[in-house]
């Protein structure tokens, strides 16, 4: 593909850890399921004078645990800092957060488009929601503290995305890890996985001939501006903000000018991006290191505890089992989330395995809803058994059968014509005889597309 | 009743064997700040209706209960609370007019020990606004006087409090102490007032000022009340985590052992210009005490001394700057215009010296003259066991005086604040009267070192018996 400019995208995802608790009190973690607005909170989170934070321990844990995932490295002495700046959703005007030891960085992501770095994974506390509404005849905005200090994780890349389809890619694959370690439910509707993309257009002096020709495009200097697009709640419109925006940006370049820099959502009923703020210079937010919260040193004991608790990584998995049960990665994703459900489907598996059983069959039949048990729910004894219920239905070959086809056409002439006719309805009555000539019950659509590749 | 002599140890034991009634003497407090807080300004607040409604309630307890003082060892102590400490449904100031109206939906952790010791709220005390200040004087209300001497500073910023247990009206008063401000106030009130170790009692609840030098201290008549209150306050506190899981002492059992061969040191930079020739007089006195006591006294250097100040002034500001960004007016409080001259001032200073470009040749440096600092005192404790030294380098000066001098007002702190920049506790006690006037004494040990504080400051007193020279309420 012959392009005068290469996009370059970094992103940043914010998603909300599922701790019990928020990050820095007490309160419930639950913003999403709270039948009143501000019922979770208490002087931490409101921000009330001679308030004070305390860490949350297990959130800390599971973004170490992440960073572990996505193999980074992970500071062993690390701390939380204050960023200052007013916003009325911002109860104490700042956010603790992390600025330059961050528990994780230096990762890696792999995508089929080729691996997207990871420059740092940090931990921060939420903000509360402003909802903008009328009341009484006025425009005002009502805050809900409910979500204020949720513990959020941030998952920074390096800006090695080259299109709007590895973006994409790079997000699910990112939620899938997330979900997988079983920290955060990244419900993207509700903000509980937030995306944000950095994209800026490269004038290329060469033609990048091949996508994946990463050599050239790895040497390429940083283009001197970077739009950023924020709010997206959806993989569709993170791809097609994107490409709006990568039209956009050359339109302006091919002007001869330079695109502002700025943050700009996107709206996708017009399918448009649109300026939100102006972003000339970074804002000072005046970062120092909390001092209401001592550092964080992992002792070998406690990291080791950690590291231990990071299941066999997604990946690894998969590959273990396209080359064991020779099964296809798109399908078994789709059966599991958690690493404890992948567990469940190991031990599955490998009775399958066993007993000689067709691993790829059971996992297309449970894809296709051939068999509907729950596979986390019931032991695999009872899996197993319902798959060969499921199994004994159909197994004729395919051979065999048209053999008794060929004998049912022959003894039914008249249906056979009407058939051919264009009698639909007598396929039917073919379908229950050869059924009966075989003496077992074969799945309908099977034999139809058979009886008809032979009349 | 004579409150001006009163102390909680007094007071228990009278309350114990009847001579008077916790409603007695609780009425007696609120008579005695009609008589007199309108020329001190000591209160911003008081808690009347509710302390005799307690009072009542304690003198059933102590009739119905034998056990009563051993559960709760301040029973009837009437307390005033510096107005930084927020009190559940009473008006909490910080003694400022931007929050003038709050009422908090919870007690500070201290709070709420203390009312489960048994004490009883006079009222929230006047203060520097936020605590920005060493005379009382930056208050957004009217200045507290001193009531030695109604033309002089009782000392800040915990001054209402310092002033409230020297007129009598209260027993205990509470206070921080980030760079000065419940040493200076005692010293100048003629008061035993301890800023105990960073980290020894919980900050939660208490409104904060610079998060890292803040901590919870309090003032009383005597060594032994102190000791006593200390019991109650100290302690971990799972909403604070810069508090410590080390055990709290037993601070009133050690008063009355000798301290033959204590070791005190004499920081050779604290003598200099500056320091009034009758202070330093008063102070070279009370070391003879000591010295009569077993003690044995000796010159030891604290080179980075001069540094303390500098560092400070760029350190608080910046944690100022950031804990008063919660007051948007959003929540509560009023809108940030209504912030007084001081506060403005240590809010853009701090600002600037945390803004990019300038943190590291500003914020960054001094927490390193911080660690300098800290470690001149960990040097010195290796040759030593205590320090001591002025607690102000003069007598409580005039109203007005120092109030238009940023610069020199901040001076008033030299001796005090390289305390709470090493984290250790100082422990001011009297240390003579010049001129009629208090003049305090400060005593200096390592983290967590406030029994052995407790200790010499106790042989001290009962040799001096100073805290028996009551106010006079000159110049009023």
């Amino acid at each position: 593909m012959d392009n005068k400019y290469q996009v370059i995208i970094g992103m940043e995802v914010h998603a909300e850890l599922k701790t019990n608790s928020k990050m820095f009190c007490g309160c419930k973690n639950d913003p999403f399921h709270a039948e009143k607005p501000n019922i979770y909170t208490c002087p931490v989170c409101l921000g009330l004078p001679g308030a004070l934070p305390v860490a949350n321990k297990r959130a800390i844990e599971w973004t170490v645990k992440l960073g572990l995932a996505l193999g980074c490295k992970i500071n062993l002495f690390s701390k939380f800092d204050r960023k200052h700046y007013f916003y009325p959703d911002l109860p104490k005007g700042y956010q603790i957060s992390q600025y330059d030891l961050p528990f994780c960085y230096k990762g890696k992501v792999e995508t089929s488009l080729g691996p997207v770095g990871i420059t740092r994974v940090h931990l921060e506390e939420d903000t509360g929601k402003l909802i903008h509404q009328k009341v009484d005849g006025r425009d005002v905005s009502l805050i809900d503290f409910n979500r204020s200090s949720v513990p959020l994780i941030e998952i920074v890349t390096e800006p090695e995305i080259y299109s709007s389809a590895q973006a994409k890619e790079y997000a699910k694959k990112l939620r899938q890890i997330i979900r997988y370690l079983d920290i955060s439910n990244c419900d993207m509707e509700k903000g509980g996985m937030r995306l944000e993309a950095n994209i800026s257009l490269q004038n290329q002096k060469s033609n990048i001939k091949d996508q994946n020709d990463r050599s050239k495009i790895k040497n390429i200097e940083l283009p001197n501006y970077k739009v950023e697009l924020k709010n997206i709640n959806s993989f569709r419109f993170l791809e097609r903000g994107i490409e709006y925006e990568i039209k956009r940006q050359t339109e302006i370049l091919e002007a001869g000018k330079t695109p502002v820099q700025e943050t700009r959502g996107f709206n996708s009923e017009k399918g448009i991006t649109y300026s939100q703020r102006s972003k000339e210079s970074a804002e000072d937010y005046r970062y120092f290191p909390d001092p209401d919260l001592p550092p964080i040193r992992f002792d070998n004991k406690w990291f080791g505890e950690i590291k231990s608790s990071v299941p066999e990584l997604i990946d690894e998995v998969f590959r273990r089992w396209e080359k064991d049960y020779k099964v296809d990665r798109k399908i078994t994703e789709l059966l599991f989330e958690t690493a404890e459900e992948s567990k469940k489907l190991d031990e599955i598996f490998s009775n399958l395995a066993k007993q000689k059983l067709d691993v790829n069959k059971f996992v297309n039949a449970v894809a296709n809803k051939k068999i509907t048990i729950d596979l986390f729910v019931n032991n695999a004894e009872e899996i197993i058994s319902a798959f060969k219920k499921s199994v004994t239905v159909d197994d004729i070959t395919d051979e065999d059968l048209k053999k008794i086809i060929i004998k049912v056409i022959g003894a039914n002439p008249k249906a056979t014509a009407d058939l051919k006719a264009g009698k639909t309805q007598s396929i039917n009555f073919l379908v229950g005889q050869v059924m009966k000539e075989a003496k077992k019950k074969i799945e309908f659509d099977r034999l139809v597309k058979l009886i008809q590749s032979l009349v | 009743m004579d409150l001006l002599g009163l102390t909680i140890k007094d007071a228990s034991e009278k309350l114990k064997n009847g001579t008077f009634s916790c409603s007695e003497l609780i009425k007696e407090c609120f008579a005695t700040i009609k008589k007199n807080d309108k020329k001190i300004n000591a209160y911003l607040s008081l808690n009347e209706k509710e302390a005799l409604k307690k009072a009542i309630e304690y003198d059933e307890l102590i009739k119905s209960d034998k056990e009563i003082f051993n559960k709760k060892p301040l029973l009837g102590v009437p307390v005033a609370l510096k107005d930084l400490y927020t009190t559940k449904d009473i008006r909490t100031t910080a003694g400022s007019k931007i929050i003038g109206d709050y009422s908090p939906p919870f007690n500070a952790t201290v709070v709420k020990k203390l009312i489960d010791a048994g004490v009883i709220i006079i009222g929230k005390t006047n203060q520097d606004a936020w605590g920005h200040g060493s005379s009382g004087e930056n208050t957004d209300y009217k200045p507290t006087k001193n009531p030695y001497d109604l033309s002089r500073v009782p000392g800040g910023s915990s001054s209402g409090s310092g002033a409230a247990v020297a007129y009598g009206s209260a027993l205990i008063g509470t206070g921080t102490d980030t760079g000065s401000s419940v040493r200076l106030p005692a010293g100048y009130c003629n008061l035993v007032g301890l800023k105990p170790t960073y980290g020894r009692v919980s900050r939660y609840g208490v409104i904060a000022m610079a998060s890292s030098f803040d901590t919870i201290g309090h003032m009383t008549k005597t060594v032994y009340d102190n000791a006593k209150v200390l019991e109650v306050t100290a302690g971990l506190d799972p909403y604070d985590g810069t508090t410590f899981p080390i055990k709290v002492g037993q601070y009133t059992k050690v008063l009355g052992q000798n301290i033959k061969g204590l070791k005190i040191g004499l920081p050779k930079e604290y003598f200099v210009q500056g320091l009034d020739n009758k202070v330093n007089n008063s102070i070279k006195d009370s070391l003879k005490v000591f010295e009569k006591l077993g003690a044995t006294v000796k010159e030891i250097s604290l080179p980075h001394t001069d540094y303390a100040m500098a560092a400070y002034y760029i350190l608080v500001p910046s944690e100022v700057s950031s804990n008063l960004s919660r007051y948007d007016g959003v929540r509560y409080g009023g809108t940030r215009d209504i912030f007084g001259a001081e506060a403005k001032r240590r809010i853009m200073l701090g600002s600037y010296t945390l803004s990019s470009g300038y943190y590291d040749a500003y914020y960054l440096k001094a927490a390193k003259v911080r660690t300098l600092i800290k470690q001149d005192f960990e040097k010195v404790f290796k040759e030593v066991d205590i320090i001591i030294g002025p607690t102000s380098p003069t007598i409580p000066f005039k109203l007005g005086e120092k109030v238009d001098d940023p610069l020199k007002m901040y001076l008033s702190d030299i001796f005090l604040c390289p305390v709470n920049l090493a984290g250790i506790p100082g422990l001011n006690v009297q240390s003579g009267f010049v001129d009629e006037l208090p003049v305090g004494m400060q005593i200096i040990g390592p983290q967590f070192s406030e029994e052995l504080l407790y200790k010499a400051a106790y042989l001290f007193e009962q040799e001096t018996q100073y805290y028996k020279i009551k106010p006079k309420f000159k110049n009023g």
